[in-house]
């Protein structure tokens, strides 16, 4: 299925959770937080969420800054 | 004797916070922040690069020891730092965000009516905010009116390294909402006798991030820039005497030699 992750789309499995599609990508182990649609996903229900094909995603962490 | 930092209930020994942007590498961060003795360390939020693996910040900064403060930095409007705001709190670390809603003039420079909009709708989330604002002490009393837990003024726009060419303002805001909320100088800090000078004027705190990171040698800079924080507080709490415009010697002027004995 086509996502939007970042403003790029990107083509993933179907299906995915949101645990899964931070694990596809190579970030299980950051500390990312996660908004879909424009709503927050807690980390608490990274592993229920299931993604929907044209999902718009927006994934951050904390980098350096002032 | 203690003199800690109170923010929102939650204590600080130190009273310099630094930033973690900057730094030409991690590991050189790393070093000036354990040289700083800061407790609280601000980062920004962004999207993870989903082309390039690239090392994690907080692989450097450790969580038992670091207090992290998420700001909303590159936010030009009320709406994109609240957003930002909430991504920070899902991270899982905190509920404190550094407030900034800066117009993209490329002057740096925060809108004050777009912070107190975006303070007051995070403080009713829950969020403990510590909004940057400029020296306006009007400004920064609508902010602790909206909740905020400090304010945060400048001392001169962000990364200019010039110091605080307007004490006096800032003196003013220090006096409109110091004792009800910390006071802590955010920016334009460019060397420790400017972090000593917000220090003596009764600042709670300082904030300094480019002045230590591009410093020649970041991690003695973190280190002094510690002991101004220290060195301007202790003048503080001492009392500094008033300046006059006449002068008044430090010896005696009676017993000097060559003069008639005084009856």
């Amino acid at each position: 299925m086509q996502l939007v992750i970042n403003g790029q789309a990107r083509e993933v499995p179907d299906g995915l959770t949101v645990a899964q599609l931070l694990e596809h990508l190579d970030l299980g182990h950051e500390r990312v937080a996660v908004e879909c649609n424009g709503e927050i996903v807690e980390r608490e229900r990274f592993p229920t969420h299931a993604l929907q094909p044209g999902d718009a995603l927006e994934i951050v962490r904390f980098v350096g800054g002032g | 004797m203690s003199d800690l930092l109170t923010i929102a209930g939650r204590t600080f020994r130190s009273r310099l916070m630094v930033g973690t942007g900057k730094y030409a590498t991690f590991q050189l961060m790393k070093e000036a922040l354990a040289a700083s003795g800061a407790e609280i360390v601000t980062v920004a939020v962004r999207r993870v690069n989903l082309d390039r693996r690239e090392e994690s910040l907080l692989d450097y900064i450790d969580l038992n020891r670091y207090f992290l403060l998420p700001n909303t930095a590159g936010c030009h409007t009320a709406e994109e730092a609240i957003r930002t705001a909430r991504l920070a709190r899902a991270a899982g670390l905190s509920n404190w965000v550094k407030l900034e809603v800066i117009p993209d003039d490329g002057t740096l420079l925060p809108d004050p009516i777009a912070t107190v909009e975006a303070a007051a709708q995070l403080v009713k989330e829950g969020f403990v905010v510590l909004p940057y604002t400029t020296d306006d002490h009007v400004v920064a009393r609508r902010l602790v009116e909206v909740g905020c837990a400090t304010v945060m003024p400048f001392g001169s726009a962000i990364g200019t390294g010039q110091g605080l060419p307007d004490p006096d303002r800032l003196q003013r805001v220090i006096d409109a909402v110091g004792g009800r909320v910390p006071v802590v100088v955010d920016a334009g800090i460019g060397a420790p006798s400017d972090a000593a000078l917000a220090m003596e004027l009764g600042a709670d705190a300082v904030l300094v991030n480019t002045a230590i990171a591009k410093a020649g040698d970041p991690v003695t800079m973190a280190r002094a820039m510690a002991l101004a924080v220290e060195a301007g507080r202790m003048a503080y709490k001492a009392g500094r005497i008033a300046k006059t415009p006449v002068a008044s010697p430090s010896s005696p002027t009676e017993g000097l030699v060559g003069k008639p004995a005084q009856a």
